[in-house]
């Protein structure tokens, strides 16, 4: 519709699991380009948010817009096919296979020709890709043939979010893509991330880690006890208001121009 | 890695120029931990050669060892569907009872009922696929551990056997073609041209599939290894051939059996659905969330290793010139089993090769074998593969523990 809407953008979303209100009227938008950091404390709603755009949990109220036009995502493959890509904290790879077998598990390309008859696998152009795209991110892994069981964390991360790239999506969505992860891991994953952003993706980031999250993300967006609680650009911001409003103490100090739709309040869920 | 950071901020050049070194070492450190397991079984199946050939010079004469490829091609074809099994980190119990089910139901057609000779063993495989694909559905469908559903399989499936068998309790069989699966031999000139064809074709795909590594900038340019292993299979075959022509020549069992080695090994190694089963070995969940559909996958395999069951049960049955209602029971499951993981095939899925299967069945075989040249008890015999089977166990789990140490780290 409007050609400068969000790329992703959320209104009113309610999610209620029982007695307990998880997501309330939360509005959250990602763009082109954009790195959002999603913080909260445990139990804030950032996962059910998460979850809720990757069509894991349907919201139980709000709309959804993706380049502008609504859209419902009920199953994960939904969101998959708008190109929405998500990397799960456990990363979900396979050890005792391959960097090239793990990119490509489960769309595998097979070989034309002779090969359509047996069903092979055409290993040539899958590594090829693969190398291509690492190297299109920097990411340096030892080799394509290492099992991926004898890579870092870090390493591991990095191809998690490569697998996620093959599909070409448009949104990716990172859950603690940092933790458990030594420094210079971490450089790597956020140096990643930053490149993320340049080939013009928007990118989520779940983290718990503020420093983490500060030295990569443009907005921060801040949810308390399943409401919106805050949503900062982070070169207007320190860690001290930021902290603030995801504990609920302080002003919060939001920049916005629309104030959040509740005052932080005392918590009544 | 753990000895070798990463830089923080890797420039590309940086990342070329430390790839290649990395490169090296990983390299060497994938054929220690990974290819060594095979190098490792083919010295110890050496070791055992030469001690038996000490003992007894018969050992390795022509006729013996065609003899052992004969009496190992049975356990070796059950072992083929058994590796599927382990890569998925599963068991199956019941490929004993399925194999001597199978073969007594392709005897009751044909000798009984008058079935053609192809038809019989199709109905004996196409029962074993059958019986493999129910417990393979129970088991993924219900979630009972696969021990449990092949566990029952194994009583089930010999008591079928004993149905079918009736009240004669041995059936010969005379049928010229299904005895002839493990009594033909091939002629002197025959065997030689099989040998050409395979060294052809080997090295024609070799060279084909190196070509196009390195057309795509995959591979360096050296082509030491391929030649390397074009050398190994080459000598390989000659002498396979001139051992078998030394005897009665190259005998038909064992063409099968090598061919469904080869079939399978190339089904697991390079196709889709190959890729699935390490896959879901590996982790059945990352498998899950990339979208495989890990029930068909076990079903699938299942439904292979009783496929396989059958194939084997009627190769046995071949060799026996009969069934009775001792088919598929003794130890033939227990050594089914137990071979590909001496030679290698994880117990924990994940890793192996359907290569194992015939290495583990050679170990198992040259035993057997030479503690029966010898004239040893079963006793020694059972005890001796026992203790074989321990130490390769041992060696996996090892081998499991040090992976995860080091490659965490």
């Amino acid at each position: 519709m409007s050609p400068d809407a969000p790329l992703l953008e959320l209104e009113g979303i309610s999610k209620q699991f029982g007695p307990v209100q998880a997501l309330d009227r939360v509005d959250f938008a990602v763009d082109a380009g954009e790195v959002v950091g999603l913080v909260g404390d445990n139990g804030a709603g950032k996962s059910t948010l998460v979850k809720a755009i990757a069509g894991i949990n349907s919201p139980d109220s709000g709309t959804i817009r993706f380049e502008g036009k609504e859209v419902s995502i009920h199953r994960p493959q939904d969101a998959v096919a708008l190109g929405i890509a998500t990397v799960y904290q456990d990363l979900a790879l396979c050890d005792n296979l391959d960097v090239v077998a793990n990119l490509f598990l489960g769309r595998e390309v097979h070989a034309s020709g002779v090969g359509t008859v047996t069903r092979q696998l055409d290993e040539v152009t899958m590594e090829h890709q693969t190398a291509e795209l690492l190297s299109n991110l920097a990411v340096t892994i030892p080799s394509l043939r290492s099992e991926v069981g004898t890579l870092s964390g870090g390493q591991r991360q990095q191809v998690a979010v490569a697998r996620s790239l093959l599909g070409e999506p448009k949104v990716v969505m990172l859950d603690e893509p940092t933790a458990a992860l030594g420094v210079p891991q971490t450089r790597q994953v956020l140096a990643l991330i930053k490149r993320l952003k340049e080939r013009g993706l928007g990118v989520v980031v779940i983290s718990h880690n503020l420093a983490d999250v500060f030295q990569v993300a443009d907005r921060i967006f801040v949810l308390r006890l399943g409401r919106q609680s805050g949503d900062f650009r982070s070169t207007d911001v320190t860690e001290e208001h930021v902290v603030a409003a995801i504990t609920g103490l302080g002003d919060g100090n939001n920049k916005q121009t629309e104030a959040p739709k509740a005052a932080p309040g005392e918590g009544t869920a | 890695m753990s000895t070798t950071p990463a830089p923080a901020d890797p420039t590309t050049e940086e990342s070329t120029e430390e790839k290649v070194g990395l490169d090296l070492r990983h390299q060497v450190r994938r054929i220690v931990q990974g290819d060594l397991a095979s190098v490792r079984v083919v010295f110890g199946l050496a070791l055992i050669w030469i001690i038996f050939q000490v003992q007894e010079p018969r050992f390795l004469s022509d006729q013996n060892l065609t003899n052992l490829m004969l009496q190992i091609t049975a356990i070796g074809l059950i072992s083929v569907g058994i590796v599927y099994v382990l890569l998925l980190g599963e068991i199956d119990l019941s490929v004993g009872a399925v194999s001597g089910l199978c073969a007594a139901i392709m005897t009751v057609l044909n000798v009984k009922h008058g079935w053609s000779p192809y038809l019989a063993i199709a109905a004996g495989v196409a029962s074993g696929a059958a019986i493999g694909c129910a417990q393979g559905f129970l088991f993924s469908r219900f979630n009972v551990p696969s021990f449990v559903v092949t566990l029952a399989g194994l009583l089930a499936w010999q008591g079928a056997l004993l149905q079918v068998l009736g009240q004669t309790g041995t059936i010969n069989i005379t049928d010229p073609k299904v005895v002839g699966l493990a009594n033909i031999f091939y002629s002197k000139t025959v065997g030689w041209i099989m040998a050409i064809v395979v060294i052809v074709a080997y090295g024609l795909v070799a060279a084909w599939g190196f070509r196009n590594r390195v057309a795509a900038g995959l591979a360096d340019s050296n082509p030491i290894p391929v030649i390397f292993r074009f050398i190994v299979v080459a000598v390989t075959t000659i002498v396979a051939v001139v051992i078998f022509n030394g005897d009665r020549g190259v005998p038909l069992a064992v063409l099968i059996f090598l061919a469904f080695v080869v079939g399978m090994e190339f089904v697991v190694k390079r196709t889709g659905f190959g890729r699935h089963v390490f896959a879901v070995g590996g982790s059945d969940e990352a498998a899950r969330r990339a979208g495989i559909r890990v029930n068909g996958v076990r079903i699938a395999v299942f439904t292979i290793a009783g496929a396989m069951a059958a194939v084997g049960g009627i190769m046995a049955a071949s060799r026996l010139l009969a069934v009775n209602q001792g088919s598929g029971g003794n130890e033939l499951l227990l050594l089914a089993i137990a071979g590909p993981v001496i030679a290698g095939t994880s117990l924990f899925g994940g890793r192996g090769s359907v290569w194992t299967a015939l290495l583990g069945a050679l170990v198992i075989g040259s035993i057997s074998n030479g503690m029966d040249l010898l004239s040893l008890s079963s006793a020694v015999k059972f005890m001796v593969t026992g203790g074989v089977l321990l130490l390769a166990v041992l060696v996996d789990a090892i081998a499991k523990q040090q992976r995860q140490t080091r490659g965490r780290a």
